[in-house]
């Protein structure tokens, strides 16, 4: 083994925008946590146990960079009081949205994070986590970003008309998601998570355009950002951010998490001793990678946006997909150990 | 007056812009001189189709996207059908989101499709694999349109596939949906004829296949 630093280590160097011993991968597992322990992926969310279990087990087993304190983006749903629907081959998803008319919002109750079971339960599963491997390993907790989740509250379509046409409850169902949201990131980070993920793929341009972008998710971002009493990765989700990226730098995140649709190189390059990149492998095309294309994918990647730190690999949505294969992560880990390795004199 | 390619042009400024009022104001002039199915044909849709396809580029956002189509559908019903417009001859199809709660891309699609002069059966959302094969086989559906969100339900339509098969049906399956979007491959792997990037692909594609259709019939 080539490491020689810790995860932690290597994770702040990069950060700071120095080259570490290697390149660190932050592999942001979910559900496979639930085939290390033979479990229906139902079953494995129900104990905080399970999922610190499964975490650790996943990180000795492809040399990890990172735990993932995230259970599944519908948990804060289910916090407002509404319903997730599991499956047993990929993750939750919201059901029906539990804001039905524009007038609702006036009537929605913020839900306390230490009242509510499904977010302690989360907590709990942090801490355990923070027990395990104390300061070695950072832990990444997860929130959405108050902008991203009324497409869960209150369904995408009616959220688009919210924010085109009704500016007023827009602007008051903002002000209680944010305040649901810094509770939730800090009460993470007292948990023990070193970071908080701000997951916020409706800033993207992929869903939004710059100018609208600029009157709502940048300043909702900056506002809450500066709350939040740890470092941020503010992540799109796979949704592009190229064209916003020197705005995104001024929200006060540390890191971004982009998307495969957009060339990392060219997001490096913008983000240079501003922000960390995270990315930007394609997880749904990762089931049917093989040995041989898993390494020039990463090769290249690395050889884009590796050099003088301020990077890690990922993959660019912020979860590996169910079925990704035990051999192809393997690959992944191989691959990086063999190429990721700093100075990176390959690189012509 | 001015020609179709301007008024594409001004009208796809429009609705980019989210403007209601500049949109039926353009039509309005354009009814001066062209008729509301010529206005759906060579102008409404050919925009629309410019609109789908700028966001896959990324230069158009999803948000403009979903407002265009909601502007256009209102313009169509408050200004263009009073005045008549006759619905396309086409075989019979139907959109349904499979097993997802993801319903945005399908309303979009259903709305372009419906907008350019199409009628589509909506079997709804979160539908099951046995129910989607019933409905497609009873309705004898002839293109039959999955949009999709997550993975696992991409996956799945390889089983719709093989039970549409078993039942002999003969028409074609049509998929999209952000999953879709991240694997050119996935959609042979489940078996699907179609795989559509946007929505302007999804108006092309059933053009396509409807017209190569009403040709065949012909003979
Ligand atoms: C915004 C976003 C979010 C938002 C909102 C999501 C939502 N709709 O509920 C939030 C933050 C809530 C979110 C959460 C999650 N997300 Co998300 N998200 C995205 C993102 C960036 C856009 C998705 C979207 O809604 N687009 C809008 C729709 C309308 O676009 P579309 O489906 O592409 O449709 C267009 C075309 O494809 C086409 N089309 C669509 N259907 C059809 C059908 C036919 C027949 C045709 C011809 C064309 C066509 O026309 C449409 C208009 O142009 C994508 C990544 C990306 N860049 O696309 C990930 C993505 C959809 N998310 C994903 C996942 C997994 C999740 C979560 C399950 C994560 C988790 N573990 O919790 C949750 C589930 C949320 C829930 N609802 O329960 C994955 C899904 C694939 C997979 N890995 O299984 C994606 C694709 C990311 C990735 N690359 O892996 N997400």
């Amino acid at each position: 083994m080539s490491d020689k630093m810790t995860s932690m280590q290597r994770v702040l160097t990069t950060l700071g925008h120095k080259e570490p011993d290697r390149v660190p991968i932050f592999l942001l597992f979910t559900m496979h946590g639930a085939i290390e322990l033979g479990l229906p992926i139902k079953e494995y969310f129900t104990t905080p146990r399970h999922i610190a279990e499964g975490q650790v087990r996943l990180r000795n087993k492809y040399h990890n960079d990172c735990l993932y304190g995230f259970f599944y983006a519908p948990i804060e749903i289910e916090a407002w009081g509404g319903e997730v629907i599991f499956r047993d081959d990929g993750p939750p998803n919201s059901g029906e949205p539990f804001i039905k008319k524009f007038d609702d919002i006036k009537k929605l109750t913020l839900p306390l994070v230490k009242h509510t079971k499904c977010l302690t339960k989360a907590l709990e599963a942090q801490t355990l986590m923070k027990q395990r491997v104390a300061d070695e390993v950072p832990i990444i907790g997860v929130v959405m970003s108050p902008f991203s989740i009324p497409v869960m509250q209150m369904g995408f379509d009616k959220y688009i008309e919210l924010l085109y046409e009704h500016r007023d409850l827009f602007e008051h169902l903002m002000k209680l998601n944010e305040e649901f949201c810094v509770e939730w990131a800090n009460a993470q980070l007292e948990a023990g998570c070193t970071a908080i993920c701000y997951f916020d793929p409706v800033s993207s341009t992929t869903i939004i355009n710059k100018e609208l972008y600029l009157q709502t998710g940048y300043k909702i971002a900056k506002s809450t950002l500066s709350k939040i009493k740890g470092p941020v990765a503010t992540h799109f989700a796979a949704g592009r951010c190229l064209s916003i990226i020197d705005e995104v730098a001024q929200t006060g995140t540390a890191v971004v998490g982009v998307s495969v649709l957009e060339d990392i190189g060219q997001i490096k390059n913008a983000c240079k001793g501003k922000m960390t990149v995270l990315g930007n492998l394609n997880g749904i095309e990762m089931r049917r990678w093989s040995a041989q294309h898993t390494e020039s994918v990463i090769k290249e990647t690395i050889a884009k946006a590796g050099q003088g730190g301020g990077f890690i690999l990922s993959d660019n949505h912020g979860e590996i997909p169910f079925q990704v294969s035990e051999e192809v992560l393997y690959n992944i880990s191989n691959s990086i150990q063999k190429w990721g390795v700093y100075p990176l004199n390959w690189i012509e | 007056m001015a020609s179709y390619k301007e008024l594409v042009a001004e009208i796809s400024q429009a609705l980019l812009s989210i403007d209601k009022r500049q949109a039926k104001d353009i039509l309005i002039r354009a009814l001066d001189k062209y008729s509301p199915i010529e206005i759906v044909e060579n102008i409404i849709t050919p925009s629309l189709e410019y609109i789908g396809e700028s966001w896959s580029f990324g230069n158009v956002s999803l948000s403009q996207v979903y407002m265009s189509g909601k502007i256009c559908d209102d313009v169509i019903k408050t200004l263009l059908k009073p005045k008549g417009i006759s619905k396309k001859r086409h075989p019979k199809m139907a959109i349904a989101v499979l097993e997802d709660f993801h319903t945005l891309g399908k309303k979009i699609v259903l709305s372009f499709l419906e907008t350019s002069g199409y009628e589509v059966i909506d079997y709804g959302y979160g539908i099951t694999v046995d129910s989607l094969v019933e409905k497609t086989i009873q309705d004898q559906i002839e293109i039959i349109l999955i949009s999709i969100l997550m993975l696992p339900s991409a996956l799945s339509i390889k089983e719709v596939k093989k039970k549409l098969k078993q039942a002999n049906f003969t028409g074609k399956i049509v998929v999209g949906g952000a999953a879709f979007n991240f694997d050119n491959e996935l959609y042979k792997e489940v078996g699907a004829d179609y795989m559509c990037k946007n929505v302007s692909e999804a108006i092309t594609v059933v053009h396509r296949i409807t017209s190569c259709k009403i040709t065949k019939e012909a003979y």
